[in-house]
């Protein structure tokens, strides 16, 4: 931990930005209900109030609080997030490192499925299976995990190709160590800092693509709270000079932004380069 | 030859550091040099010692994450620590240039020889591409690579190691400098490509009377080579002399250290007893790799007995590994039989028993990888016992501790660093050690000392030598030196295109009459006698006639 916060001290500028930032949605996240002033799905008066010291960033079509849902938003879009970027990592990496390890035949089949689904674009993709599993936010996790797992994938295995030829992993095998000590013990320690940047970057992706589904209808489901689908319900506002719905979207943007940077930073770290 | 009064090149109390965790270490520190026009001068040291980069700054170049912190560089009269990049920049490629010691990872995989041997000097405008062709045909010539008509048009992966360095000394001379700057460039050879990359290089020197540093850390290559030697060990100079004075006699004990490497010799064993069962018994092996159409090994067959050493010795390519890896079970002969005690051995690891896969262990040559930059100390050597022998807790720690006591690391010291936090001898004393701690019966050692320096490597091979003679080990050695076969082995294997060329106690293999290619093998090593190249070649142009 002090080797962390080491660390920390002498990254750069951005990075410690990113770092605040990143912080600081995920404790809004976090204490949720203790920093909202209304409930989630309270409506609290007339359609499209303007900003008050009641309702600090008016009212939505429905006259619910912007403000709180807002803060109700970052606990459903970033949650979802990580949750469907961690799934996408755990099937994407053990896919990835499995398929490195044995090669041959197994590798040709994971690597031609894999690259089966890349070849469709993302969102259609998306919108193709969220149509027919239904927009509920589990098929929602399950199908951006799934499409994600398969970048994942291929990151995972090219690392892992590159770990497999050292001759410790040799040394492993002809130990008589089994594949599953073998990815653990040997493949993962060694292929964690890439994918540890690789997360960051996928993350803000996935982010982006449930804003993006929720923006046309097929994302988290009213009355939940989230980002995307608050540009849309309120963009109507933008017609009127009333700069609201860019709230949620520059919510969306900074904390890309910051995870970007971090990102870069971790990135940098791993590559070894000094300067 | 030599002339000494105007130097080309002064290094006045030059300092470099490095960053390192964040603060600046120095390097070399404040040495002093001068470099007359058409003499060689020879750099010495183990690695760490600061030699390559004070080949590098003499060309007024220091590595990402290094700077000059004090001292100068003057080169012919031009200032070289505080001159600004293009200076530098115009000099690299005129009048100074340098010879890397992996030609193999300095080439271009992708272009041809010859294209990147004229490409900057086109670039520059010094020549015409085609009067850069001629000329670099004609340097090829010079540095005897064979067909230097055609060896231009191939790409690098298309010829040997030793004709790679060639061409690349070829292309180091195309601008004819004044300085050349060789870093190792024969280290990653074999003896017998060595002496004829050590012959071209030294021809071609002193035909155009270049000025070179000759940076390497071996004491009889730099014999050969160099004029007068610098020795050279934590970024000081230790002492300076001409070749034949610092041969001769060396005056501080540093030098006099290295000059006495290579001391050692383990004690001669009897003969093996006629009824004696080999711990580990190849018969009439014969292995393929699936894709090629040749069989990489021939009906090998040679016997490991306990407590004995088989040194098995021949240049790239001859098999030496390959047979290791069959041992091992990762390449699975196509023909003949392994034996265990007398038992057959399955021929691939995945159908070898816990006890079978115990037996035979193995010490990489590159500790580097060969041990989990993520994993301790502790997990590295405590998983075999774990693994083989079930212990646990307690038991097992006190069983690391013992191991680490018994490879010459301080437990209490060693016990939880990380493989980085080592030297690389340390590191491959951990090798050593996660072999031994499976219990193994016999130990292959696959050019163990190859990649450490030479005091550090025969530290290593007297604890060898010793846990031999503790544990009743029978070792395999593959090795390409001759001398580390002489001070370790009892039994000797020589090993050409996947064959055993000769094989037999090791008095017998080294005395005469010799086999033509262990003749040749034998021949090719250098001795410390500054005329020995020329002796050797000579002898062969005259055997040849």
């Amino acid at each position: 931990m002090n080797g962390f916060l080491y660390e920390l001290r002498k990254a750069p500028l951005t990075a410690k930005f990113g770092c605040v930032v990143v912080v600081a949605y995920i404790l809004v996240a976090i204490f949720a209900p203790v920093l909202a002033p209304f409930g989630e799905s309270e409506v609290v008066g007339y359609e499209y109030q303007p900003w008050s010291t009641d309702n600090w960033l008016g009212t939505d079509s429905l006259g619910r609080d912007m403000a709180t849902r807002m803060i109700y938003g970052a606990r459903n879009t970033i949650g979802i997030a990580l949750l469907t970027t961690m799934i996408a990592f755990l099937a994407g990496s053990i896919a990835g490192f499995f398929a490195a390890v044995l090669q041959g035949w197994v590798d040709q089949l994971l690597s031609r499925a894999v690259d089966v689904v890349i070849s469709i674009p993302t969102l259609i993709f998306a919108l193709l299976l969220l149509t027919i599993f239904g927009a509920s936010v589990t098929s929602l996790i399950g199908v951006i995990a799934l499409i994600y797992a398969t970048f994942v994938y291929r990151i995972a295995r090219a690392v892992a190709m590159g770990i497999v030829v050292m001759d410790y992993v040799e040394a492993a095998q002809v130990r008589g160590e089994g594949l599953w000590w073998i990815m653990r013990k040997e493949i993962l320690p060694n292929a964690a800092p890439p994918l540890v940047a690789e997360f960051g970057l996928r993350f803000c992706f996935v982010f982006l693509t449930i804003s993006g589904l929720s923006f046309l209808g097929l994302g988290i489901q009213p009355p939940a709270a989230d980002w995307g689908s608050m540009v849309r319900e309120n963009a109507s506002l933008i017609t009127f000079g009333d700069l609201t719905p860019l709230i949620p979207a520059a919510a969306i943007g900074l904390l890309t932004v910051a995870v970007n940077f971090i990102v870069d930073w971790m990135l940098h770290k791993a590559s070894g380069l000094k300067t | 030859m030599t002339d000494t009064n105007t130097p080309l090149l002064t290094m006045q109390n030059l300092q470099i550091e490095g960053l390192s965790e964040d603060c600046w270490k120095p390097i070399v520190k404040g040495v002093n040099l001068s470099l007359g026009k058409g003499e060689v001068l020879g750099l010495i040291g183990e690695s760490g010692a600061g030699k390559s980069t004070i080949g590098l700054g003499a060309m007024g170049y220091v590595r990402d994450g290094c700077r000059f912190s004090g001292g100068r560089v003057h080169f012919d009269g031009i200032e070289l620590t505080g001159a600004d990049r293009d200076t530098r920049r115009n000099l690299r490629s005129t009048r100074i240039a340098y010879v890397a010691q992996s030609a193999a990872a300095s080439f271009n995989p992708a272009f041809k020889l010859i294209n990147q041997h004229t490409e900057f000097l086109v670039r520059r405008g010094l020549m015409s591409r085609e009067e850069a062709r001629k000329d670099a045909i004609e340097l090829y010539r010079q540095l005897q690579l064979p067909n230097p008509e055609e060896i231009g048009f191939r790409y690098p992966h298309q010829v040997s190691g030793g004709q790679l360095q060639r061409a690349m000394t070829a292309m180091a001379m195309a601008c004819r400098p004044d300085l050349i700057i060789f870093d190792e460039p024969t280290t990653a050879l074999d003896v017998t490509t060595q002496i004829e990359v050590l012959a071209a290089i030294r021809n071609i020197v002193e035909e155009f009377g270049t000025s070179a540093i000759y940076i390497t850390h071996d004491l009889a290559v730099v014999a050969q080579m160099a004029d007068r030697i610098m020795v050279l060990r934590h970024g000081e100079e230790v002492e300076a002399a001409d070749t034949a004075t610092m041969l001769a006699a060396p005056q501080q004990e540093y030098t006099k250290s290295l000059w006495a490497v290579r001391s050692f010799k383990s004690a001669e064993k009897a003969p093996v007893a006629a009824d004696s069962v080999p711990v580990v018994a190849l018969r009439g092996v014969t292995a393929q790799y699936p894709s090629m159409q040749t069989p990489v090994l021939n009906d090998v067959s040679i016997e490991f007995h306990a407590g004995r050493t088989v040194a098995v010795v021949g240049e790239s390519g001859s098999g030496k590994s390959t047979t290791a890896r069959s041992l091992m079970g990762l390449l699975p002969p196509v023909q003949g039989d392994m034996l265990l005690n007398g038992a057959p051995l399955s021929p691939s690891f995945r159908k070898r028993s816990k006890d079978e896969l115990q037996a035979v262990q193995m010490i990489y040559q590159m500790a580097d990888t060969a041990l989990n930059p993520k994993q301790r100390i502790h997990d590295i050597i405590g998983r075999p016992m774990t693994y083989y022998r079930g212990l646990k807790g307690r038991q097992l720690t006190e069983e690391i501790r013992a191991l680490l006591d018994d490879i010459e690391l301080e437990p209490d010291q060693y016990i939880n660093r990380l493989p980085s936090e080592l030297s690389g001898g340390q590191k491959q004393r951990i090798g050593i050690a996660r072999a031994l701690a499976a219990g193994p019966k016999l130990v292959i050692c696959d050019e163990v000392t190859s990649a450490l320096d030479q005091l550090v490597a025969e530290g290593i091979l007297r604890l060898l030598d010793k846990l031999q003679h503790e544990h009743n080990l029978a070792y395999m050695f593959i090795t390409h030196d001759i001398s580390t076969v002489r001070a370790i082995a009892d039994e000797v294997v020589v090993m050409q295109h996947g064959k055993i060329v000769e094989q037999g106690p090791k008095a017998q293999i080294f005395s005469p009459p010799f086999q033509p290619y262990t003749d040749l093998l034998l021949s090719s090593v250098p001795e410390m006698d500054p005329s020995w190249l020329n002796r050797v070649l000579a002898e062969r142009v005259a055997k040849s006639a």
